[in-house]
């Protein structure tokens, strides 16, 4: 049986990354007959007068296809008698670079085009640069349009120089550089002889042959859980993909985060039970004693996994609103979802350049090495280690856009509470409320007496407060700045108003500022509104912050 | 790590992994089940990825009342051999209305299937439901993300999808919100084929090649299934030994002259095929290219 190569290409707008693929697509009679007719018809109509653009082949949106340009990742399968191939066809442009690392992130090897007649580019480096971040470890430079430099070896030479530091500067170890033509189909499935000087194999020679499970071997065993499956109370089996290694039944394994150990007494692969199961495959694992094994635990054997509560990552900024230090997201790793901070931003690394900056602030697309706590202690790697314990994703909180993805560099020893920045939200969590404020309105006296016996009631049932009436020497300025401090200090503040205009002014625009109304001033209603107004969602923000 | 995966085996732990995933993170998942071989291939590993345990979520088949007689046998028999829960549900309202295949061109898809679905998740509650759509299929698809985000009118944004990086799927919705799951996404049709063989699984007959009454209508041959069938003018039915690549609603799905009666001469057949296979879904050519975007845009699946 064959095996799988997942590879990308990256390039920018006119490297011809589209027609590339296609053209491997065309010569190996890849493609079937009616989407090479539906070819032909569109490029009738398309920018290139006629002649067939392969690039056609993989623009596959609407909008994608009216400005020429690719926007997402388009996936591509084709096999050859050597070996089955998926490629991810990815975005150029520097906006769409999040769209290009969901490529990268799903592939073992990259195929970066150069422009002969541009040499390598501030794209280029930006290409590889990412793909490095997210893990690749093979390389194929792609030296295209040679056709337009009249196939000049010198050429060549020079560019292969300029890839050969740049592999220096961003240590990438495995890289091979090819001369091709895109549009010709020159050594892109064949090697032709217009570059008699070149020794090396086509392009799709080189895909076919590549070994990338060399550089990719990793030490032991380890398995994160994703589901405990209970059809009936004699049945317990650990569901989950093995990552690395081997495990057979009678072995004794570790389960992290308690560290207990136990012994496999069953291994099931799909509907067979087997005696043996190695990386890659899916599997249902029985143990010989019952212990705390939950989704996100971690079964390992033969090697050396921690716990921790903090970790240094070299993040891509994904979202359109900006990080700051201090911001608190979710943090995927593994199976495990889990509230965190990015407790500070060390560095960013232009993806340009490569040079390093100090900043507080993360924009979209930029990439930085950040410091991230979590609210517990879970399963986390170094990415050179251990691969899939060490790449995470951050969760927007109240959007749930994911904003970031990373690869773990470091684990952080001890706890990680010294260096977190504190905001509203970190308060909140660790007062388990949320900070509003209350407006009554109404008589004063009356009204204030009211407010003393909900606030009493509040404060018997566990809630932080804080009673303001309005005061002849505070403006309402003052009220709202007393307010918003109070508040982001995750107070549930009551406030007596009485002037119609003063009420109007200090719930204008304040998101945090309810006006309650009950003209029976029914004091067990008003408390009950007031908790459940302030009450402090966990289920969505995890356990309390730990800082 | 000796002896790496084969690229089925490769294909089947994805779809594995992602299945799990969406049982242990998604609140109300079901399997959308149309019946044909990629549905019989989920359903098939569905029931590997929980083993002992039966698949933790219903499988749902949106019935357009103009389904093979064969399908409808089959879904029966199988959610009965397997002890799975079978949902069926139907646009009553469209059935009261006449809707069908023969006067209502376009709508028809769009009220009994499109509509349909909708109804039914939205009705179940369902917060994910898990689809056979591969990424070879079409060009849209090709670009859709394994866990594709469905707004609160159900509608595809493809401008703005989630990044899916490794396999960390970030399922968190807001209320109303829904994914469509695609765990075959990265499988083409001779993956789903060869995979069928190795496993042994049961797909519905109409795939092999038999004797079946049948009309020629724009160059494909559709099947007389039922005498619900309208003929054209000139239209005559003959008996063929035919085969289907795909199926569907009977008068919209064309069938082929074959004589591939083992999975054996499927695969033959399939990897010498010269149409790819959505050619012989007449929805699909409706409007023109950009047609399935736009159909996915507005909730199909």
């Amino acid at each position: 049986m064959k095996d799988l190569l997942r590879f990308i290409t990256c390039g920018s707008v006119d490297d011809g990354k589209s027609t590339l693929i296609g053209h491997i697509l065309y010569d190996s009679k890849l493609l079937y007959a009616d989407q090479e007719r539906a070819l032909a018809l569109e490029s009738k109509v398309g920018s290139r007068n006629g002649e067939i653009d392969y690039s056609l082949l993989l623009d596959g949106l609407t909008e994608e296809r009216e400005q020429g340009i690719t926007i997402d990742v388009a996936y591509r399968y084709f096999t050859t008698d050597v070996r089955s191939f998926i490629v991810a066809d990815t975005p150029g442009h520097e906006e769409y670079t999040r769209n290009m690392a969901v490529g990268a992130s799903f592939a073992d090897l990259a195929v970066i085009l150069v422009d002969a007649a541009k040499g390598v580019l501030i794209q280029t480096r930006r290409h590889a640069r990412i793909c490095s971040v997210m893990g690749i470890r093979y390389f194929v430079f792609a030296v295209n349009k040679m056709d337009l430099v009249n196939y000049d070896k010198a050429v060549f030479n020079r560019i292969e120089n300029e890839i050969g530091k740049l592999a220096k500067e961003l240590d990438l170890k495995n890289i091979k550089v090819i001369p091709v033509s895109a549009t010709e189909g020159d050594n892109v499935a064949h090697l032709t002889d217009t570059m008699k000087w070149y020794n090396g194999e086509s392009l799709l020679s080189y895909l076919e042959n590549i070994d990338v499970d060399a550089a990719s071997e990793e030490e032991g065993f380890y398995m994160p859980v994703q589901r405990v499956s209970r059809p009936d109370h004699t049945y317990r089996g650990f569901q989950g993909q093995i990552e690395t290694g081997r495990l057979a039944t009678g072995d004794e394994i570790f389960v992290l985060p308690g560290n207990e150990k136990a012994h496999v007494t069953e291994i099931y692969t799909g509907d067979k039970s087997e005696n043996e199961a190695a990386a890659g495959q899916a599997v249902s694992i029985r143990l010989d004693r019952e212990i705390d094994i939950s989704r996100g635990s971690v079964i390992y054997k033969d090697t050396n996994i921690k716990i921790t509560d903090n970790v240094t990552a070299t993040i891509l900024w994904m979202d359109d609103a900006p990080l700051h230090s201090g911001d608190n997201y979710f943090v995927k790793i593994g199976t495990r979802l889990i509230p965190g901070i990015v407790s500070k931003i060390l560095y960013t690394i232009d993806v340009n350049t490569g040079k390093y900056r100090e900043t507080d602030v993360l924009q979209k697309n930029e990439i930085a090495v950040c410091r991230i706590s979590f609210t517990d202690r879970i399963c986390a790697a170094c990415f050179k280690d251990h691969k899939t314990l060490g790449e995470l994703i951050l969760v927007d909180r109240i959007r749930f856009a994911t904003s970031a993805c990373g690869v773990i560099e470091g684990i952080g020893e001890g706890s990680s509470l010294v260096n977190g920045k504190v905001n509203a939200r970190t308060r909140e969590a660790c007062m388990g409320q949320h900070g509003v404020s209350i407006l009554f309105k109404g008589y004063e006296g009356f009204t204030l007496m009211f407010a003393e016996n909900v606030e009493k009631k509040l404060i018997l049932e566990g809630r932080h407060t804080y009673l303001l009436s309005e005061d002849k020497d505070m403006s309402v300025g003052e009220i709202k700045k007393l307010l918003y401090h109070l508040n982001s200090a995750g107070i549930v503040v009551i406030l007596t108003v009485n002037r119609a205009e003063d009420i109007r002014e200090l719930t204008g625009n304040e998101k945090n500022m309810i006006v309650y109304e009950n003209e029976d001033r029914d004091i067990d209603e008003a408390v009950s509104f007031i908790k459940k107004l302030s009450s402090y969602d966990y289920e969505s923000a995890g356990e309390a912050l730990y800082i | 790590m000796n002896g790496k995966l084969t690229h089925l085996d490769s294909l089947e732990a994805e779809a594995i992994y992602i299945m799990r995933e969406v049982a242990a993170e998604c609140e109300k998942p079901v399997m959308l089940y149309s019946i044909g071989k990629d549905s019989s291939v989920m359903l098939h590993i569905a029931l590997k990825a929980f083993y002992p345990e039966k698949p933790p979520f219903p499988f749902l088949h949106i019935d357009t009342t103009w389904k093979f007689k064969e399908m409808i046998k089959f879904r029966d028999e199988t959610a009965k051999k397997y002890g799975i829960e079978m949902l069926v549900h139907t646009n009553e309202e469209g059935v009261k209305n006449g809707i069908n295949p023969f006067d209502h061109g376009s709508s028809y898809t769009d009220i009994m299937k499109t509509q349909a679905l909708r109804q039914a998740l939205k009705a179940g509650g369902y917060t994910a439901a898990f689809g056979g759509g591969r990424r070879d299929e079409e060009k849209s698809r090709a670009k859709e993300r394994i866990f594709s985000f469905r707004n609160e009118a159900q509608g595809w944004d493809p401008k703005n999808q989630r990044p899916e990086m490794w396999k960390l799927y970030n399922t968190r919705l807001h209320k109303g919100e829904s994914i469509r799951v695609f765990p075959l996404s990265n499988w083409t049709e001779k993956d789903i084929w060869q995979y069928i063989r190795q496993e042994n699984i049961d797909i519905v007959p109409l795939y092999f090649a038999a004797e079946r009454p049948c009309v020629e209508r724009d160059g494909q041959l559709i099947m007389v299934d039922d005498d619900r069938m309208r003929l054209r003018e000139g239209e005559e039915v003959q008996i063929k030994k035919i085969r289907f690549r795909t199926l569907g609603c009977y008068p919209l799905t064309g069938g082929f002259e074959s004589n591939a009666v083992t999975l054996d001469d499927i695969i033959a057949e399939t990897l010498s095929a010269v149409e790819s296979e959505r050619t012989t879904r007449v929805i699909d050519k409706d409007s023109g290219d950009g047609s399935m975007e736009r159909r996915k845009k507005e909730g199909y699946f």
